[in-house]
């Protein structure tokens, strides 16, 4: 499986995760490495409003739902308040179909359920078009 | 050796206490990071401590919060599921759902449960990292 992975360094995608959770970040971290997309990764929702206001942009945003201070469909909601275009793709356990809806309503392009894998990730690059190369 | 590794992890599987996720997790292991799975195994194993004692802490209180109780199992549950902790994750799940019928006793008993399998799985994976190095 290792030797399948395919490599998206060339096309310089970049990406934010946004989770409160540590193992959850590294891993994420991590599969983003692995498919060559250069990631910074924040510990909540308003952490990702911030790092935008500084300056930031990113190609794809990984968002948890539940986080404290600001959860992700609060964050959802400001990030495209504030213009924010990036595909921004909803990442969560088991959610129920009201949750959902709503994460989704607040601006999401994709949503997947963790734990995230590779394969999933994948998914969610060719959902959003982003061009991924086997 | 490399035997002896491959049934420890074998057992590991077979026993309940590691589901496919864990298999996800070595995927991700490579040479740039040779002891991915150790290292996110030990980050795992110092955020669940630190639960358990937030946990124990609440729980000696007397006064059941049972928001409390559920946001910090929700982030239990969340690690555990992350790593392919199957057993733990199935004690966070019912621990969830006792919170979420204000239910201390249940509580209390698959909170004790959830230890046993915690330590149970930390030392298992210890005898499985130590082998394979």
């Amino acid at each position: 499986m290792a030797d399948e992975v395919p490599s998206l360094a060339e096309s310089k995608l970049t990406a934010l995760v946004v989770d409160d959770n540590f193992v959850n970040q590294t891993m994420h971290h991590k599969l983003l490495d692995r498919l060559g997309i250069k990631n910074d990764v924040v510990c909540n929702g308003q952490e990702a409003v911030d790092v935008h206001c500084s300056g930031r942009n990113y190609d794809l945003i990984l968002m948890d739902m539940e986080m404290p201070i600001l959860n992700g469909i609060q964050a959802t909601k400001r990030l495209r308040e504030m213009g924010i275009e990036s595909k921004i793709a909803g990442v969560t356990t088991r959610a129920n179909e009201g949750d959902k809806k709503e994460f989704m309503e607040a601006g999401l392009n994709d949503f997947q359920e963790k734990p995230l894998t590779i394969s999933k990730l994948l998914s969610i690059l060719h959902r959003l078009d982003f061009h991924v190369q086997t | 050796m490399q035997r002896q590794v491959a049934l420890i992890k074998q057992s590991l599987f077979d026993q309940g206490y590691l589901d496919e996720q864990f298999i996800e997790l070595e995927e991700l292991q490579d040479d740039a990071n040779p002891n991915f799975v150790e290292e996110v195994a030990t980050l795992y194993f110092k955020d669940s401590a630190r639960l358990i004692s937030n946990i124990e802490q609440a729980l000696e209180r007397g006064s059941f919060d049972f928001n409390r109780l559920d946001n910090y199992m929700h982030q239990f549950k969340g690690s555990s599921t992350s790593i392919g902790a199957s057993k733990v994750k199935t004690e966070c799940t019912m621990f969830r759902e006792y919170c979420r019928v204000g239910n201390a006793e249940g509580c209390l008993r698959t909170f004790k449960q959830l230890k046993k399998e915690h330590a149970t799985l930390r030392k298992k994976l210890e005898q499985y990292f130590q082998a394979s190095k």
